[in-house]
């Protein structure tokens, strides 16, 4: 065998793209990964990628901001030092709703970005894992792990049968960024 | 995506000719990619003169302290509050665009959200650099935050709307640069991929290693989404609580329930009408016509009626409650406003923000992009006014008579004013320079459905029903000034 160790389909059309996948899973070829330079929409449904939990990531941490709020405003204001404001209560609820809300947006927001940027290996410097170029720009590149998949000319068939501009077989995994 | 057309009665969003993903690319990236042309030279040089008045003068009120600005005993609050307010209003358009059009599904929004957004930090750091400056030493600026005093175990007063200003305007600020900053990424990476050298080290760096795979997108989607969900009630929480800093007090003209709606509209119309000043200059100088189009300009000339109309509302209802109320101080309150010393700041603000505006119900106006741009002015004079109409005319005239005054500014009150115009158009420009001014992953999610050659391909193939067609195109015909398809029509 050879040493490729990546098929890149590119395609010009997000269209083009979906209908590629499709043909590709037909044959039975499993996919590794799909770059895009744009979100495209049912594109996890068909390659059976789950839906993000980030969603509750981020209920948590709000939560986690209230709940800090709260203690913190509490603390200061009711238990550590309490001051007399014209014979009002300690406890001024009302007032300390704005700051609860505040801390509540702060964390969910930092709290859910950070997680994501986590889970995806996002950092500044990190060295982009990118397969090809134009997957940034204006082509839409399936990746098929070529060890895992053999009889190599059945997939180039396949995905310019679909509409692929170009078929690549890329023999390191990633552009080189010297 | 492909299987969803939208009606051919909407307008392009996207207009021109053989528009191809990276067609939208190579255009956006025009300004990034190659060196400045002389009109951002000229601007960039007249902004940064602005910016350095503004340290000079920001520096000498550090220096001398705040009596060099015009304030007096009974004038505490002027130009510094005045500028803070106008300066925040102004952000909130960004944050508008971003999350509220998000949630409502505007896909108007994509081409005009970057810039709107770098609009808004970059207005939030114009009014931060207001709040410390007015604190007079701004080196204890961190005895506004929940830390215990040195001195003691007092801790800062969590009933004050003033401690909520701090919470509220810093979350504000770096909320909406995590907002933005996640928006880029995609972008960069495209800058990234293009570079080569030195750049594409650096643009490598920002762009946190982007590489587009489709679980990054799916999860990329679903945080903007929960972004703009909670920057939504942020946005609103923000001017809100700004307007508290009035409304809590005892100053009649300042104690009105009515002043959170009233102020967040304000917001909405002044940060509209900024949008508008830049983005049509922006268009032109750096050809993109073909992205911002007629209707975007039209979209937003209609907001800023809207809310232009309702502010209005809130200035006739306040008068109103001030009769209504029967409270003499409050009564004499805003006939003072009205007729008053003040009475031409009182009028400029009328005709600014509620009469000019109106012209905009006239399609003619509201699609002439020379009447956008000086109405756009109009309205940030106008806006401008009703901060200083809101807080000198009510502080001018207190409880006693004999300490009656009018507030004069000094030149260090008018020099941090334009100073901070100039700064905030120093940041704009570089912004301009280094990042693409439109979302083009956004750009390219409309080119299938929404662009003009897309709706001229479903026309051709005869799918849509020959009146609409006939309508979409004479109202492209008559009010798109841009479109190449447009400038041929006219030639023959």
């Amino acid at each position: 065998m050879s040493n490729i160790k990546y098929i890149l389909g590119h395609f010009a059309d997000p269209d083009d793209l979906m209908h590629g996948i499709d043909k590709l899973q037909e044959g039975n070829v499993k996919i590794y990964d799909v770059y895009t330079p744009m979100p495209i929409h049912g594109i996890e449904d068909k390659l059976g990628i789950k839906r993000s939990r980030l969603g509750k990531v981020a209920f948590c941490f709000g939560l986690t901001g209230t709940i800090t709020a709260i203690t913190m405003i509490w603390y200061m204001l009711v238990y550590d030092w309490p001051m007399n404001i014209g014979g009002k209560p300690h406890f001024a609820f009302p007032d300390f709703v704005p700051i609860m809300f505040e801390l509540t947006v702060l964390f969910c927001a930092f709290g859910m970005v950070g997680t994501y940027f986590f889970v995806n290996h996002l950092a500044p410097g990190r060295a982009p894992r990118v397969m090809d170029l134009r997957a940034t720009n204006d082509r839409f590149v399936v990746a098929i792990d070529a060890k895992e998949n053999p009889y190599h000319d059945k997939i180039d068939n396949i995905l310019k049968e679909a509409g692929a501009v170009e078929v690549k077989h890329n023999e390191r995994k990633y552009v080189s960024y010297e | 995506m492909s299987s969803h057309h939208e009606s051919i009665l909407r307008e392009p969003l996207v207009t021109g000719e053989n528009i191809t993903y990276s067609k939208v690319t190579e255009d956006i990236l025009v300004p990034v990619e190659n060196k400045p042309n002389k009109a951002w030279w000229i601007g960039f040089t007249v902004s940064a003169i602005g910016a350095a008045l503004w340290v000079f003068a920001v520096s000498w009120t550090f220096w001398f302290g705040i009596g060099e600005w015009g304030l007096n005993k009974t004038v505490g609050w002027a130009w510094d509050i005045t500028g803070f307010v106008w300066w925040v209003g102004i952000g909130h358009a960004g944050t508008l665009i971003s999350a509220v059009l998000l949630l409502f599904r505007q896909n108007w929004r994509n081409s005009i959200n970057r810039s709107a957004e770098a609009m808004t930090i970059f207005a939030v750091i114009c009014a931060a650099t207001y709040i410390i400056s007015h604190m007079g030493r701004p080196w204890m600026f961190y005895w506004a935050l929940p830390l215990p005093n040195q001195f003691g175990s007092l801790w800062v007063n969590f009933n004050s709307p003033l401690v909520w200003d701090v919470f509220a305007i810093s979350t504000y600020f770096s909320v909406s640069l995590v907002f933005w900053y996640t928006g880029l990424l995609p972008d960069i990476a495209t800058i990234r991929d293009r570079a080569t050298g030195l750049r594409r080290r650096i643009y490598s760096i920002l762009s946190f290693g982007w590489n587009g795979s489709v679980k990054t997108w799916q999860r990329f989607e679903l945080v903007s989404l929960i972004l703009a969900g909670v920057s939504t009630p942020l946005v609103l929480s923000v001017h809100t609580i700004v307007s508290m800093d009035f409304a809590t007090s005892l100053v009649p003209g300042w104690h009105t329930t009515i002043f959170p709606p009233y102020f967040v509209a304000g917001a909405i119309f002044s940060g509209f009408a900024m949008v508008q000043t830049l983005l049509l200059v922006a268009r032109k100088v750096m050809n993109f016509e073909n992205y911002i189009t007629m209707f975007h300009i039209e979209s937003m000339n209609k907001i800023i009626i809207l809310t232009g109309s309702i502010v209005g509302v809130a200035y006739l209802t306040e008068l109103f409650i001030a009769w209504y109320s029967g409270v003499e101080y409050e009564q004499f309150a805003f006939l003072n406003r009205v007729s008053g010393p003040y009475w031409w700041a009182y009028w400029s603000m009328m005709t600014c923000n509620v009469f000019t505006p109106q012209i905009f119900w006239f399609k003619k106006v509201r699609t002439s992009i020379a009447w956008s741009w000086i109405l756009s002015i109009i309205v940030n004079i106008g806006m401008w006014f009703e901060r200083f109409v809101i807080i000198v005319t009510s502080l001018h005239r207190d409880y006693l008579p004999s300490s009656w005054v009018m507030f004069y500014p000094s030149w260090v009150d008018v020099c941090v004013f334009v100073g901070s115009i100039g700064l905030f158009f120093t940041l704009f420009l570089l912004f301009l320079r280094v990042l693409p001014a439109i979302a083009m992953a956004e750009v390219k999610l409309l080119l299938k459905s929404s662009s003009d050659q897309a709706k001229q391909k479903l026309i051709r193939e005869g799918v849509v029903d020959p009146g609409q067609a006939a309508y979409y195109q004479e109202s492209l015909e008559k009010y798109d000034s841009v479109s190449p398809r447009v400038a041929e029509y006219e030639k023959a």
